[in-house]
């Protein structure tokens, strides 16, 4: 099988973007990531998103977007695996472009949260759960990840903000992202006098909702425009898995099971192990999900997942980099384009064009998207190749 | 409205009817027709006592659409007696704060608002301080 | 009186064909309390007196169908019967929370009584849960059916600043009839007395009731107390001193009181089911739920004289004689006493919340 390249990135700010329509952001993403990879044109588009059908009021999103990105007769779709849905429509087009079918797959995430009040928001980002057992609970996400960061913390005897250094780190790091919605390190004395939204997580413990488009656009070495400005990023290992898609009905709820099997069968096919990576781009859409990540990932026994986020471990210089252009904390979170974003933000890194935010000699990174509580968990291994 | 959704499951949801599995005495909520345990199919009825503890909880401030009116609520998660592990809200809690391991029983209440005039009023489970902790 | 005469007085009691009685009975009352002064307080500036010390107030996701399904639930633990052998599922109130469909057919498939039962709502004012009662008793008595469920419960209301704001509480009781040889309480007859006296009613579309204010009083509440109780004594050739506990309707702590006077009870009989000054005027519940706590106390053979009043206006009166299989009833279930135990105060702003009188349009 052929090394499956991304040869294009391209990216939207991520925020509130009053004055842009979904196709808008999409044509944005698509015309940036086209023109990185040196004009390569796309023979199908994969578009992961979540939440157009309700927030937007539009379905058929691959019809939609290739068509307004003037790459009509293409073919188009739109892969949907809640949060995790930009990623999985990666592993989509890398399957596409690796099978031979698809010589040039353009993955789009896209997502626009800003159109609808923020009842509206919760309500559709919690179809993501179950909605006939959680949801109609009166369950948000954030609710259901305050329930596990309770049981977490009270198990494993976590101090009232061992969390902290998850988003404390990722707004440090966002602070280098042009394109982040937050871009200023916050003060561990802010964290601890912020409002608390759902106890025991507080305002900085959840990632904000946002508007955000992110494309990548694949293909095979072989098919590289010649003179390819940049260097060579494969798609080393991919890997989605799925878990019980109720947070309640698992033996463990504070075991992200599917993130452990989606790391070890991504990293056994680039064949590598977690250890080896040279950052982890995790799903922080709640600082206790980069707890049970790095748990998961098998950097940390059960229930100490906390502890990389105490001594600065996680920083930019440490052992284990993370979020490291802000996450889903500081960047900002678009639904189902998170994905896309993620895998941009590593490229950038392994690149070298990641500015400010660089981790020095980047040249492997572990990229985990979950939809939920890793109800499905989707992770790429990317690494800079000859 | 989603009025055969909800007419669906109100067995389960007014009562905590669920299933158990024949094949190795699971019991199951909600009810999923195949066993989790075992593989086996599951489709026999089983009344829950309502009996449980709460595994945790939290205040939701910012609610969904159509809970608007009921926030801030207590939503948990909860231990069934008979096994299962279930979310639903606390209600009835009064001045009381809840607890993990707090000893809870089922009730029936509205789920959602009733502000709403014209709408179908939505009845299921929720959990509250049992009575004899209270009194 | 002649021997006719007593035929004729007989003839009017309402007597089953054959024994019948409570086989199981459950009561509920919420949790929030709204003191008497917390009203008096926004409204009169704290002077005059109170009708009752505090009442009860339902939680937000309560209402006349969630509070009747633990009260049935109840009824049920008590009763130790399937609930599939309910023929019956009766709700009476005056707070239904849909204006077109039932709350009875609600109740029956949350306690499993469905499908092989009636269902239906009944209305009478405060006196809708004794309706549904006799009318239990007539199902069971004729041997149409072995069980009945009748239940009386109100999230009652009152306009703010009203007299009836004070006392407007919620709760109530639900009771399975069944044959007298399994009751626990056998209901020996009862006795309507009805006239039309327009002494309170709610119109259509309106959300609170109006009410003739003196004239609640002796014209229609102890008018039809009394001759409902006068009647049944004489009907049962019985006196007040026959009786272990008597229990009336109770819209404030001093109109029972007075009708119990009336009839010739003394204090210590009626104070047992007397409820009112620590849950409010129960509406359909009020009688009835003062008779849920006579059982939760009351011995084998002694006799329960229970008249309910409704605005409209009637009485229904009841004669039950407690039997040996009280024995370990009580604690089968939640107690009245446990629920009103149970107890968080309010004041008049999480009130005014909780009752949905924040206009949110």
């Amino acid at each position: 099988m052929s090394k499956v390249i991304i040869a294009g990135i391209g990216q939207t700010p991520v925020n509130e973007q009053w004055d842009v329509s979904l196709r808008e952001l999409g044509l944005q993403a698509i015309e940036a990531a086209m023109q990185d990879a040196g004009g390569l044109r796309p023979t199908a588009l994969y578009v992961g998103n979540m939440l157009a059908g309700t927030l937007s009021r539009q379905a058929h999103l691959g019809a939609l977007l290739a068509d307004f990105a003037g790459l009509i007769g293409i073919e188009a779709a739109t892969i949907e695996a809640a949060g995790a849905s930009a990623a999985m429509a990666l592993r989509v087009g890398m399957l596409a472009v690796a099978s031979g079918q698809v010589d040039a797959a353009l993955v789009l995430g896209v997502e626009k949260l800003s159109d609808q009040v923020p009842a509206q928001v919760e309500s559709a980002l919690a179809m993501g759960s179950d909605t006939d057992y959680e949801a109609e609970q009166g369950l948000t996400l954030t609710a259901q990840a305050a329930m596990i960061a309770q049981r977490y913390m009270h198990e494993y005897k976590v101090p009232e903000y061992g969390l902290a250094g998850f988003p404390l780190t990722a707004h440090a790091n966002g602070a280098h992202n042009p394109n982040a919605m937050f871009r200023k390190a916050v003060k561990p004395e802010t964290y601890a006098k912020a409002g608390m939204v759902s106890a025991p997580l507080n305002m900085f413990d959840v990632a904000p909702n946002a508007d955000g488009a992110a494309a990548l656009l694949l293909t095979r070495a072989d098919l590289l425009p010649s003179g390819f400005p940049h260097p060579l990023v494969e798609i080393a290992g991919s890997s989605a898995v799925t878990d019980t898609l109720a947070l309640h009905d698992r033996p463990d709820p504070l075991t992200f099971n599917a993130a452990r099997l989606s790391v070890e069968r991504a990293c056994a096919q680039a064949g590598i192990l977690p250890k080896d990576v040279d950052l982890f781009e995790l799903f922080d859409a709640f600082s206790i999900y980069s707890a049970l990540s790095l748990e998961a990932a098998g950097f940390s026994p059960k229930g100490e997942g906390w502890k990389w986020a105490q001594d600065g471990a996680i920083s930019l210089t440490g052992e284990l980099p993370i979020s490291t252009l802000g996450g889903l904390k500081a960047r900002g979170f678009p639904g189902g384009a998170t994905g896309a974003y993620q895998a941009v933000e590593a490229v950038l890194q392994l690149r070298g064009q990641a500015g400010g935010a660089q981790v020095k000699n980047a040249k492997t990174a572990l990229v985990q998207s979950l939809g939920g509580p890793a109800s499905t968990a989707v992770t790429h291994v990317l690494r800079i190749t000859g | 409205m989603d009025i055969p959704r909800h007419w669906r499951l109100k067995k389960q949801r007014y009562a905590l009817v669920g299933e158990v599995c024949e094949h190795c005495d699971a019991k199951l909520f909600p009810p999923r027709d195949i066993c989790p345990e075992c593989g086996e199919e599951a489709k026999t009825l089983f009344q829950f006592s309502g009996k449980g503890e709460v595994y945790s909880y939290t205040a939701v401030y910012e609610a969904p659409e159509g809970y608007a009116e009921q926030a801030p609520y207590t939503l948990a998660m909860v231990k069934l007696d008979e096994g299962p592990l279930i979310t639903a809200q606390l209600t009835d809690l009064g001045a009381q704060k809840p607890a993990i391991g707090m000893p809870v029983e089922m009730v029936t209440r509205l789920l959602r608002s009733a502000t709403d005039e014209r709408g179908m009023l939505i009845y299921g489970y929720k959990f509250r301080p049992a009575v004899a902790q209270v009194a | 009186m002649t021997e006719n005469d007593h035929d004729h007085e007989h003839a009017r009691l309402l007597k089953t064909e054959h024994p019948v009685g409570i086989v199981g009975y459950g009561a509920y009352v919420p949790r929030y309390r709204l003191p008497a002064r917390e009203v008096a307080r926004i409204w009169t500036n704290g002077t005059g007196g109170l009708p009752i010390e505090e009442k009860s107030v339902p939680g937000l996701d309560e209402d006349v169908a969630t509070m009747s399904i633990e009260a049935a639930r109840n009824a049920l633990a008590r009763a130790q019967i399937n609930p599939s052998d309910l023929r019956a599922v009766w709700v009476g109130s005056e707070s239904h929370p849909y204006a077109v469909k039932p709350t009875s057919t609600i109740v029956a498939e949350a306690i499993g009584a469905v499908p092989s039962t009636q269902a239906a709502d009944w209305e009478f004012a405060c006196k809708a849960g004794t309706e549904a009662m006799v009318a239990a008793m007539g199902f069971v008595g004729s041997q149409m059916a072995r069980y009945a469920l009748a239940i009386g419960m109100d999230t009652a209301q009152g306009r703010p600043g009203d007299a009836l704001e004070y006392t407007a509480g919620a709760g109530g009781a639900a009771f399975i009839i069944g044959p007298g040889d399994d009751s626990l309480a056998e209901i020996e007859s009862s006795y309507s007395f009805v006239t039309d006296t327009p002494d309170f009613w709610r119109r259509q579309y309106a959300i609170y009731p109006e009410h003739g204010q003196r004239f609640t009083g002796e014209p229609a509440y102890f008018k039809h107390i009394t001759s409902a109780g006068e009647a049944m004594f004489e009907a049962t050739n019985t006196k007040p001193e026959d009786y272990a506990y008597a229990v009336f309707h109770q819209p404030n702590t001093k109109f029972p009181q007075r009708a119990g006077q009336m009839l010739g009870f003394k204090p210590e009989q009626i104070a047992t089911g007397l409820l009112v000054p620590r849950i409010g005027n129960t509406y359909s519940g009020a009688a009835i739920i003062g008779l849920t706590a006579i059982l939760d106390v009351a011995k084998p053979g002694e006799r329960i004289m229970m008249v309910s009043f409704g605005s409209g206006a009637g009485s229904d009166a009841m004669v039950l004689r407690v039997t040996d299989k009280i024995a370990g009833k009580p604690q089968l279930a939640t107690t009245t006493e446990e629920y009103i135990a149970r107890r968080t105060e309010i004041d008049y702003a999480e009130y005014v919340r909780m009752r949905g009188k924040l206009t949110m349009k």
